[in-house]
């Protein structure tokens, strides 16, 4: 079976016309380098970094909502990397997205229940009294009342808005869904509602979900999968089990490591590396470490299979 | 400088008592704090924890007299600094005593910094509104601290510009700041929430080895309770403007008396491996308006009786060195003498 969305190579770059008042010329940044990934059908896969590693323009480029420099995107196998606008319109009926910041992506001067059949509207589903049945349908399938629809943005929490953000998301029936930090804004006691809510709507519609985050406890509570980004580049990806139990990669390891522990006993010193020491301690193998052969013959660092659909990025001495 | 009033030295650094604030909105009173109380010794670390609108920012802005008064409203039977009184304080004395007792540190380090002054020259300044030194001291005193929170070639940082340094450098310069009057308590309100996990690690292992060092005491106000399990010995629950629990840290995680602090803790997600649903808090945060009548977890709380809506539970000593706000949970000790 086809998977629901793939990366294949894909790179993207952006070019600062005068990075500074002070400055000529121009600067090149690659914000994502080289990234296959797969996301196969009813899996929730977890893209994790920090702040400047690509993860965010990742969820961006899968979603056509920004231009790839290089490689492909197949959504249900189809090629949709060079797709004009008009063209893609029917397949945004099928990948949809949650951002992180409710407040900036609900309109204020529209109510809940047209922010909620906007979609339909859109591409034209369904009559107008249909439309809205179908939106207080969701309103409530997210947990909120029908009676929701008369209402606007600001008179609901965040938590509120995030689940009216998730019913627009939804209500085409979209494959897939990518979320981009969708509880980082919200409460500790609001957040599980949220992450419960996503876990339950995927099982439910059968979703096949890339969610990006720099939660890992959330990650690790929700993902099949992780995919660990840093500077760009994919660094390692595992099965969460997998990942949170034996990761190989320093970067993927400090990541682990920083997160704070909630039990006041465990309390320990830690030590912290900076990118060039996360860079020189990239693992090294052996050509039979490896589970299969390596991609290319360079010395340059490769994904490289390991066991049980774990790849780390390693420099595979010959 | 004004002359700060006389202080007591065997005062607790800071003691708060029934502390009520509230601001005149558009939508009516908002009561952000409804009576909070707590201390802190010298040189111990306190977290306090809480979810947005719990009053845990406000309640610290009070006792630094951050607030603007009006439309802050602030009434309490207690709130000393260092000894001082700072609710008989003046504007102008408050900033000295602010100086001298107590620094604050925010989440966002961007806007505590100056965009078109250099480094060095916000430090220095910084110094010197509280110290008579020559500029040049000043600014050997600003690299010194700067090599304190572990910047590398400081001598380079005290010529740029907040811009060209990392949220994470810029977080370090803060601390910089906040240390270079030798304040007897750092506040810390949400230090790391803006920063990555790793850089976040690495600025509460900072405040860590300079609270030790220093012997200083730490007020850190945070939503995150695995950064109050890292970094504080004793902790204080907030929500609804109120302290539902207080205790030490190791207690509090281990058995949490409040069934608010217990269902914070079960939803705390990835605590162990495996898919799984989180265990959620039905419902939302009262809103400071109109906070419900009784105890304000009641209308969340699964023990919630109509006794819980009729009382407002209030904060008693319910085992050694806690204190907790729930009629459902029974004294385990003698009531003592409630060290407030």
């Amino acid at each position: 079976m086809t998977a629901a969305l793939e990366l294949r190579n894909v790179t993207k770059r952006f070019t600062l016309r005068r990075p500074s008042p002070f400055r000529r010329g121009r600067v090149e940044h690659v914000a994502v380098d080289s990234v296959d990934l797969t996301l196969e059908r009813n899996r929730v896969v977890a893209l994790v970094g920090e702040s400047g590693s690509g993860k965010t323009t990742t969820g961006l480029l899968a979603l056509r909502l920004l231009d790839t420099s290089e490689g492909q995107i197949l959504l249900d196998g189809e090629d949709i990397t060079h797709l004009p606008q008009p063209a893609l319109k029917p397949y945004r009926r099928r990948m949809q997205v949650v951002f992180q910041d409710s407040y900036a992506s609900l309109d204020p001067m529209m109510t809940l229940g047209e922010i909620v059949a906007e979609p339909l509207d859109i591409h034209a589903i369904g009559s107008s009294s249909e439309r809205r049945d179908e939106a207080r349908r969701w309103l409530e399938k997210v947990g909120l009342d029908a009676s929701y629809a008369n209402r606007y943005p600001h008179e609901l929490s965040g938590g509120q808005r995030q689940r009216v953000s998730v019913a627009r998301s939804l209500i085409l029936g979209p494959s897939v869904l990518v979320a981009d930090e969708p509880t980082s804004a919200l409460d500790v006691s609001v957040k599980a509602q949220i992450v419960n809510l996503l876990m339950d709507l995927q099982a439910d519609m059968g979703l096949s979900m890339l969610f990006i985050s720099h939660d890992l406890s959330v990650v690790r509570s929700l993902a099949d999968e992780v995919v660990v980004m840093f500077q760009g580049r994919i660094v390692e990806r595992a099965s969460t089990d997998r990942l949170f139990a034996e990761a190989r990669h320093p970067y993927t390891r400090a990541l682990l490591d920083a997160v704070p522990v909630v039990n006041p006993k465990a309390r320990r010193r830690r030590t912290f590396l900076g990118v060039e020491e996360l860079l020189a301690q990239t693992p090294r193998l052996r050509p039979d470490d490896c589970f299969a052969p390596p991609i290319s013959d360079t010395a340059d660092p490769q994904l490289v299979a390991l066991a049980g659909d774990h790849f780390v990025e390693a420099v595979v001495e010959g | 400088m004004g002359c700060p009033p006389a202080r007591n030295d065997r005062m607790q650094l800071v003691d708060i008592a029934d502390l009520h604030v509230s601001f005149a909105q558009h939508e009516g009173l908002v009561q952000a704090v409804r009576g909070v109380t707590f201390h802190l010794e010298p040189g111990e670390s306190l977290g306090i924890v809480g979810e947005s609108g719990s009053g845990k920012s406000v309640t610290c802005a009070a006792l630094m007299r951050l607030l603007r008064e009006p439309p802050a409203r602030i009434t309490a039977k207690r709130m000393m600094l260092g000894g001082h009184d700072m609710l008989a304080t003046g504007r102008k004395a408050a900033s000295t005593i602010r100086g001298k007792v107590a620094a604050m540190v925010f989440q966002d380090p961007m806007t505590s910094l100056d965009p078109v002054f250099t480094i060095g020259h916000q430090i220095a300044e910084t110094i010197r509104a509280h110290r008579p030194v020559t500029k040049r001291d000043a600014l050997e005193e600003a690299i010194a601290l700067l090599r304190r929170v572990e910047i590398k070639r400081p001598e380079l940082v005290v010529r740029q510009y907040p811009h060209e340094l990392s949220g994470g450098m810029l977080q370090r310069v803060i601390i910089a700041m906040a240390l270079s009057c030798r304040p007897e308590v750092l506040i810390a309100d949400e230090p790391t929430t803006a920063l990555d996990v790793t850089i976040q690690a690495q600025i509460l292992q900072l405040i860590k080895d300079i609270q030790a060092e220093t012997g200083m005491g730490l007020i850190m106000i945070t939503h995150d309770l695995g950064v109050v399990a890292e970094t504080v010995d004793r902790v204080v629950v907030m929500y609804g403007g109120k302290v539902m629990e207080s205790g030490p840290v190791e207690a509090i995680f281990e058995a949490p008396l409040h069934p608010y602090t217990r269902a914070l803790l079960d939803s705390i997600p990835g605590q162990a491996a495996g898919k799984r649903r989180l265990v959620e808090i039905k419902g939302s945060s009262p809103n400071p308006v109109t906070p419900p009548p009784g105890c304000p977890f009641h209308p969340r709380c699964p023990r919630a009786t109509i006794e819980c809506r009729q009382v407002t539970p209030p904060l008693e000593a319910k085992a050694a060195g806690r204190l907790a706000a729930c009629i459902h949970v029974p004294a385990e000790v003698p009531p003592v003498e409630v060290a407030a």
